[in-house]
């Protein structure tokens, strides 16, 4: 039985130097600290996020985020947190399926805003101070893929693909051969996000309208999520968006996505219904973002497995 | 037949693909936040030695390959199988010139072998990591010289041909490692 930690005392004393930094970042900017339920009757019915369920049939949280917005809504102004997430099946050199969450929320800032915010509070936290980067979603593809993310179909990003040695599943079905997102995601992982914030971070933004999650999209040609994510040493470390704040809209993409999930036989969760409430009675215009702190701490400390910067992993818990 | 998912997929692990057993190398898993998960999956065929990789979308499966690891003794060779015997059964099988390949050359009967097993038929046979055998042919080297360095060709008794310093002789004893071939020490009588 190997009972002890796999993070040394000095990870985990810099771990506690990381979140004491933190809250004095937020104090100092009069940013309100809050705590949310972690265990909910409702759960994320995003495509390719699991939640645990409970034996009375709740759900544990994957982000803070519903809860947070329904703050947000009844007035709170500015606000953040430091919480547990859950998120099923994660689990990997950059993945424990139990982490560490901050999030905040800026009502008034866009998304490009709290970009700035997110790269003060890194450099309080002794990230490097100059050589920061920011792609729009587009030009990290043109430069490490060597095409435009937002005209290529489907069947090309796959055959590009594996003309870099990315084959795919072999057993693809007929939706995900015709799926660009699915592609655009194994792009992601495995050849674009890799190179990104080599040196110091890097932000990325303006996603394809089609992975907006919870962000709003902006009319162009062609449309564009203003969401963000930031990148160190190609790991992501944040998601950011500039929030949805349309309640029909909201409702449409969590059914939309409770369809897809049900037509592949995927657990279909409740959305929450109380989110909704919120949105229609108003959340102010805002923007938010979360940041995985173990992989924010693993960055710092130039570590290459999380079980180096957690107490115990999930296979020691 | 059991099915093994990308999260029990761990180095060592045995699958089958398209009725070729393979061991599991290395498996990387993969996720944007927000997007598809997969894993990377590098694997090596037991029967052909080739390595290759796989993407699967996270939470698929192989199926398990009944392949395992397991000591047995060597008896004897009648020019085209390897006979080898089950310790505690006494059950005896007959390996082939594939799966036998490097091993052969290194083994004189009774000794202790690895062998993977698929479905109960030799997959390969590994050799003991050292063996003692006895030099049958070398020339005389030159007398005094142990310091040089220098080495010579000499073959053992199972016909395994090594390089041994210049001051061993013929009929002596040599320890060998067999997963590189090289001389180690004189084993003395």
């Amino acid at each position: 039985m190997n009972w002890k930690p796999t993070a040394s005392f000095d990870t985990l004393r810099a771990r506690a130097a990381l979140l004491a930094r933190i809250r004095q970042f937020f104090a100092e900017r009069e940013v309100l600290e809050v705590t949310t339920p972690v265990l909910s009757r409702h759960a994320t019915v995003d495509r390719h996020i699991d939640s645990f369920a409970t034996v009375d049939g709740r759900w544990l949280q994957t982000s803070p985020e519903f809860a947070m917005k329904r703050l947000l809504a009844a007035g709170s102004g500015p606000i953040w947190q430091l919480a547990p997430v859950f998120r099923l099946d994660e689990q990997g050199r950059h993945h424990n399926c139990e982490f560490t969450m901050l999030e905040w929320y800026r009502p008034g800032f866009d998304h490009r805003r709290l970009m700035d915010e997110v790269e003060s509070l890194l450099r309080s936290c002794d990230a490097p101070e100059s050589g920061w980067r920011r792609f729009s979603y587009r030009e990290a593809f043109e430069l490490h893929a060597g095409f435009d993310p937002h005209t290529l179909d489907a069947s090309a990003l796959r055959a590009r693909l594996r003309e870099r040695g990315v084959a795919g599943p072999d057993d693809l079905s007929a939706d995900e051969g015709a799926d660009r997102d699915f592609w655009l995601d194994l792009w992601m992982s495995h050849v674009v996000g890799p190179q990104l914030g080599r040196g110091a971070p890097a932000f990325l933004y303006d996603f394809p309208a089609s992975q907006a999650a919870l962000a709003r999209v902006r009319d162009e040609l062609p449309p564009v999520a203003e969401r963000f994510e930031l990148f160190w040493h190609g790991i992501e470390l944040a998601n950011g968006f500039h929030e949805l704040t349309d309640a029909v809209e909201q409702r449409n993409r969590f059914e939309a996505d409770q369809v897809w999930r049900r037509q592949r036989g995927r657990v279909v969760p409740p959305h929450d219904r109380e989110l909704i409430a919120a949105l229609q009675s108003g959340l102010p215009a805002c923007a938010g973002v979360a940041i995985g702190v173990e992989r924010l701490l693993m960055m710092l400390l130039g570590k290459s497995c999380i079980d180096e910067v957690m107490a115990f992993p999930a296979d020691r818990a | 037949m059991a099915s093994v998912s990308t999260n029990e997929m761990k180095s060592g692990t045995k699958v089958l693909i398209d009725g070729e057993p393979y061991s599991v190398i290395e498996n990387e898993y993969r996720k944007p936040g927000k997007g598809q998960a997969t894993n990377s999956i590098k694997i090596r065929n037991l029967k052909t030695g080739r390595v290759l990789e796989k993407t699967l979308r996270s939470g698929d499966s192989w199926e398990a390959a009944d392949v395992e690891d397991t000591d047995m003794q060597y008896l004897y060779n009648d020019g085209q199988f390897w006979t080898l015997m089950d310790p505690s059964s006494y059950e005896q099988i007959q390996a082939g010139e594939a799966a036998m390949a490097d091993a052969a050359q290194w083994l004189k009967g009774e000794e202790t072998v690895r062998v993977t097993l698929w479905n109960g038929v030799p997959l390969s046979v590994a050799a003991p990591n050292t063996v003692e055998l006895t030099i049958t042919e070398t020339d005389p080297g030159l007398r005094g010289d142990t310091a040089t360095g220098g080495t010579k060709p000499a073959k053992l008794e199972t016909g395994a041909v090594v390089k041994v310093p210049l001051f061993v002789t013929e009929g002596e004893k040599i320890k060998v490692d067999t997963r590189t071939g090289e001389y180690l020490n004189r084993a003395g009588k």
